[in-house]
């Protein structure tokens, strides 16, 4: 009993942070302390006409919606393999493909600026942060489309196959569908961290900025913090919005391909 | 597996390693050439924009001889330690009840719930502990509010104790699951059989539970404890003067100072200490990791 209070506990403590965002967004003063002074959607309203922000909100869902499509691709190959007959080095290879979830960002981040910037003389954009954040999230689709191809029953494919398909079409055709709600679902995953991800992107970030690189320089002027507020509180929203998406797919691939739930996304 | 003439490979085994192939390429050419790059690039020179290709020691010596870099260092290795100690310490009891005290069918819910403050923008999270925190925070106000204190308490903003707390928070859902996962793989019969023996609840937890759990306690401290000497966020907007780190140096030698080797080379440098420090961790654990994938 004890142990069910001190979790919920824990889960205050995780949460509290965000549920101040709603309220901050709200209040009408500027400065972002207690006590709470009115209500207001002022803030929201601000958003609405900020150009700035527009064109940041713009390049951040274009580098997301690209690093989804390619680390989903590439989680996809990985996670296929991964469920197939093993080879000498297939796991060094693996390993070495999801080192990216333990390696600090900052070291991927000025390993690829070096490269990108000094040794290549390529200059900063949108594609060099994508090309990161497909390095960071490939490790996530991974995990998540594992789960989906792990379950698979070999045998669909092996029929498909004799019934004359060729491999390609037998995948589109039976495999694909079966683990589709995975796919979607590492596609929703990597673009919310891509959309969210800071540290790589101010480092290789060229001379349009990503939204989070937007929101660091909105946070050194406290006159625009109420703003900041307001913006973060609809991120969260749609946050929780794609995971909730997200996890109800990825549990509905793992019922679909007939095996047992093991828990999160990791 | 099957025992196979050397060499020879199953149509199967050269397609999963087609399949493999542009997953690992990609990591080989945008991870392992990047990396093997700003080694080579911490033996360079740097003035202003022109880059001296002779190989050199200068940016090591310079790490070694300037006392700052080594307490940035010092200081970042303690603050990971720190957040990895509380953080894993504060997760195992989270992971154990969700593991043993939650009805299976609703495991997933609470790990979904775990998980999604940690989805939620990384940014506004750190500025809002700031907001926790700060002279005015809700902290500050709701104990003077209270009469529990008179003046706002100054220690928890802007210096290493709330880059300790925000990053702690920042870190907790990935010291949970590898615990849960660990927990999971351990035989309940394993449990009932101790108490059968006549160990009581808690010494069935110590000398059973707890240590088949060493797996995923020594997963969750590596994957708190390496990424977070790489976080500059947190302790530039919490850390005040006396609380940036060693990634905050490497930031700035790259983006502000324009010595890129320098950078390297303190990359590098706190890289190494961490992975060092890691594997001893690893080693001392290895007696409770033996046979276990």
């Amino acid at each position: 009993m004890s142990l069910r209070f001190y979790t919920i506990a824990y889960l205050v403590f995780l949460y509290a942070p965000i549920m101040l965002l709603p309220i901050f967004a709200f209040n009408d003063a500027t400065i972002i302390a207690f006590p709470l002074s009115g209500f207001t959607t002022d803030w929201f309203g601000e958003l609405m006409t900020t150009k700035a922000l527009h064109d940041a909100v713009g390049n951040s869902l274009f580098i997301a919606l690209t690093t989804a499509a390619l680390s989903t691709c590439l989680g996809m190959c990985a996670a296929r393999a991964g469920a197939m007959p093993h080879f000498r080095f297939k796991a060094g290879i693996m390993g070495f493909v999801m080192l990216p979830l333990v390696l600090p960002e900052i070291i991927v981040a000025v390993s690829l600026l070096v490269v990108a910037v000094q040794i290549l003389g390529l200059g900063l954009s949108n594609w060099t942060i994508i090309a990161a954040h497909t390095l960071i999230c490939t490790p996530f689709s991974i995990a998540i489309l594992n789960g989906a191809f792990q379950n698979l029953d070999p045998s669909l494919e092996e029929a498909a196959l004799d019934l004359g398909e060729s491999r390609w079409s037998a995948f589109w055709s039976v495999i694909f569908p079966l683990v589709m709600p995975g796919v979607i679902s590492s596609f929703l995953i990597a673009f919310t961290i891509s959309l969210d991800e800071f540290i790589i992107a101010f480092f290789l970030t060229g001379a349009n900025p990503t939204m989070p690189v937007y929101i660091w320089s909105l946070l050194r002027f406290p006159a625009s913090l109420p703003v900041v507020m307001a913006l973060g509180t609809i991120l969260v929203a749609l946050s929780i919005l794609l995971l909730t998406i997200a996890e109800i797919l990825r549990r509905r691939g793992i019922a679909k391909a007939g095996g047992k739930d093991t828990g999160g996304f990791l | 597996m099957t025992a196979m003439a050397k060499g020879a490979l199953t149509a199967d085994q050269k397609r999963s390693m087609l399949l493999l192939a542009p997953p690992f390429a990609y990591a080989l050419l945008l991870l392992a050439v990047p990396l093997l790059a700003i080694v080579l690039f911490s033996f360079w020179t740097q003035d202003f924009i022109t880059l001296d290709t002779t190989f050199t020691l200068a940016n090591y010596q310079e790490i070694a001889e300037k006392p700052i870099y080594f307490a940035l260092l010092q200081r970042s290795l303690y603050v990971s330690g720190v957040v990895t100690l509380v953080t894993v310490l504060l997760a195992y009891p989270v992971a154990y009840f969700v593991s043993f005290h939650v009805h299976p069918s609703r495991k997933s819910i609470w790990l979904f719930l775990i998980t999604i403050p940690f989805w939620t923008s990384y940014l506004i999270r750190v500025f809002l502990w700031k907001v926790i925190l700060g002279y005015n925070g809700v902290i500050n106000t709701g104990l003077t509010q209270a009469g529990i204190i008179d003046e706002p308490l100054t220690f928890i903003l802007y210096n290493v104790n709330a880059v300790i707390i925000t990053l702690a928070h920042a870190f907790a859902p990935f010291a949970i699951l590898p615990i849960f996962v660990a927990l999971e793989k351990i035989d309940r019969s394993l449990l009932e059989a101790s108490q059968d023996l006549g160990e009581s609840k808690l010494s069935t937890f110590f000398r059973v539970t707890l240590p088949l759990s060493v797996p995923g306690v020594v997963a969750a401290v590596l994957i708190v404890f390496i990424p977070t000497i790489g976080d500059y966020v947190t302790p530039e907007l919490m850390g005040g003067a006396g609380g940036k780190l060693i990634a905050n140096m490497i930031q700035t030698q790259f983006l502000a100072l324009n010595n890129a080797p320098l950078g390297a080379a303190l990359a590098i440098v706190a890289m190494l200490s961490v992975t060092a420090i890691s594997l001893v961790f690893v080693l001392l654990n290895r007696k409770w990791l033996r046979g276990r994938a």
